[in-house]
């Protein structure tokens, strides 16, 4: 066998393993904070496969993307919400024999549509020298539905993310009048507090 | 690669099965992408500590060089402006006493520091040193570079968080949203450069500078390319926590940051992913603002052509890492909230109007000369 082809083997399954343990370690690790990292390993693993497979766009915007933005995300919500932090969580609940038949039946869904799947062991045709020229093209035609779609989704959900998070600025608002008020208050105060004074030089004059 | 494979199979091609030279080859290139940013990282440290004391007035390490262990003697030859002193604070890193705090996570505690150093050794991957010079050109290389980059700010948020410090936690928070909040500046002025070639692989960035005797550069695009080079510089500056970005370190309100509860060689390998990343930036914006290896005397044929291409490539760099010094021994610091102004208020929508020019601008002259 030629060695690259072994390489790629070798690479294939260490990714695999990689890959599959760490999204165990996910679903069973009781600190949350470690759950977070193991999936950062996971996601690391699954753009290996990416690369191994030649998308190496798909692989590098998973890393930028998954790795660089939502776990961050994610270690920021799990380090600002104070009881998750040193917790133990328990990862099972007592309802598992609810979720077991999904998950098998997931499963099965998976393994017939593999069985069924017809494998192309090569591109037919050979890669494009920029592939990622193609494919913003074909984002921009014949997907530009789709991609516009999820565009709008995204903005949707910042503009709502902006809406839940408005509340406490108007409580700042709120805040900052009163403060204004006191200030004010304490200004006259001080101007009556020193009008006396005036009326002391007078009788002593 | 391919290169040195034919040329090992050339040589010990006799001896050896063809799956030995294919890992032998992989091996000598691995090594010197493990072992090169070292002696950077040591030049790095001379350099900054020498051109930091000769901006503040003083006169910096000058004593430990090569030569007799000998006082008198090392005073007035052999100390070679005291480039041996990294190796001295090397050993001395070594033989520090390694505190754990007693509450901290030990096992993320113990990783973070080595996986600050990964990333920036990923990224060498891809940089072409020189013509031909570069280890795999992946054909999304600058995409590569940046999402690796940004496992970096993953790395701050455990060291700081696994401290169980206040300090830190706090410090790691603070760069953390730094870093975020700079890459969106930082990825739309790359793209710019990228428009221009038209590829995002490192290499035909480089050879897409390569007319005019390899002088004509993306920064010269005036006043596109020259525009998203200063947004690029500083949007990278606030990306590594560099001065006047470097708010991880202000000693003053923070202690000192994430690495508040790191000694030894773990603190000196901190330090090493942030010179590392200081050089990398140099290094991308001469690859993409600077012509990266071109320059008048590449185009010669045999090994000339490849001493230029990697002078020209180092020279740049270093220039850039200069200009860094520079801003370090010079510039004060910013406040937090002025940081982040800056960066959604000033820097977003000057590089996001400057990208859509630059698309225009591409876009019409392809038009008119084709």
């Amino acid at each position: 066998m030629d060695v690259n082809v072994v390489l790629t083997y070798v690479a294939f399954f260490a990714l695999a393993g990689l890959t599959l343990l760490s999204a165990l370690a996910v679903v069973t690790l009781r600190n949350l904070l470690r759950s977070a990292l193991a999936l950062v390993v996971t996601f690391i693993g699954v753009a290996g496969i990416y690369l191994l497979l030649q998308a190496e766009f798909i692989a590098a915007v998973q890393v930028l993307l998954y790795v660089g933005a939502v776990t961050v995300l994610i270690l920021f919500a799990i380090m600002l919400t104070e009881r998750l932090m040193e917790a133990r969580l328990r990862q099972f609940t007592g309802k598992w024999w609810l979720a077991a038949p999904l998950v098998v039946l997931v499963l099965a869904s998976i393994v017939v549509s593999l069985l069924g799947a017809v494998w192309v062991e090569r591109p037919k045709e050979a890669l494009p020298p920029e592939p990622v020229a193609s494919l913003g093209e074909i984002l921009m035609t014949r997907y530009a539905l789709p991609f516009e779609i999820a565009s709008v989704l995204l903005l949707v959900a910042m503009v709502g993310a902006i809406v839940v998070a408005w509340p406490i600025r108007d409580r700042l608002k709120v805040v900052e009048e009163m403060e204004e008020r006191v200030a004010r208050a304490k200004a006259g105060w001080k101007e009556r507090s020193g009008s006396p004074k005036d009326e002391t030089v007078e009788v002593a004059r | 690669m391919e290169l040195l494979i034919q040329g090992l199979e050339s040589l010990l091609g006799a001896f050896l099965p063809y799956w030995v030279i294919v890992l032998l080859a992989f091996a000598i290139v691995i090594t010197l992408i493990l072992f090169f940013p070292t002696f950077l990282f040591m030049l790095m440290t001379w350099l900054l500590r020498r051109g930091i004391a000769r901006i503040a007035d003083r006169i910096g390490p000058n004593r430990v060089g090569l030569g007799p262990f000998n006082r008198e003697r090392t005073r007035q030859r052999w100390t070679l402006w005291g480039l041996m002193q990294p190796i001295a604070d090397g050993i001395k890193m070594f033989t520090k006493e390694d505190i754990v705090p007693e509450k901290a996570d030990r096992l993320l505690h113990r990783i973070a520091p080595i996986a600050a150093i990964v990333p920036s050794f990923l990224v060498f991957a891809v940089i072409p040193f020189g013509k031909g010079l570069v280890a795999t050109d992946l054909n999304v290389g600058i995409l590569y570079v940046v999402a690796v980059s940004s496992i970096f700010t993953l790395v701050l948020l455990v060291a700081g968080w696994s401290s169980n410090n206040k300090y830190s936690l706090l410090g790691a928070m603070r760069t953390a949203a730094q870093m975020v909040s700079y890459e969106v500046p930082m990825v739309l002025s790359l793209v710019v450069p990228v428009l221009f070639a038209g590829s995002l692989s490192l290499n035909r960035i480089v050879e897409n500078q390569g007319a005019w005797l390899g002088l004509r550069w993306h920064i010269f695009y005036f006043p596109l390319g020259t525009l998203a080079f200063i947004t690029y510089f500083t949007a990278a500056l606030a990306e590594i926590n560099h001065t006047p970005f470097d708010l991880v370190e202000a000693d003053s309100e923070i202690v000192a940051g994430y690495v508040t509860e790191y000694s030894g060689m773990k603190f000196a390998l901190f330090f090493m992913g942030e010179f590392l990343n200081a050089f990398l930036v140099c290094a991308l914006a001469t690859i993409l603002f600077l012509g990266g290896w071109q320059g008048p005397g590449v185009q010669l044929g045999g090994a000339w052509g490849y001493l230029f291409s990697v002078f020209w490539f180092f020279l740049k760099t270093f220039a850039l890492y200069f200009l860094l010094i520079w801003i370090r021994g010079t510039w004060p610091r910013l406040r937090v909230d002025q940081l982040m102004h800056f960066a959604w208020k000033r820097l977003v929508p000057v590089t996001l109007v400057n990208l859509l020019l630059s698309g225009l601008v591409v876009i019409v002259v392809r038009l008119f000369l084709s």
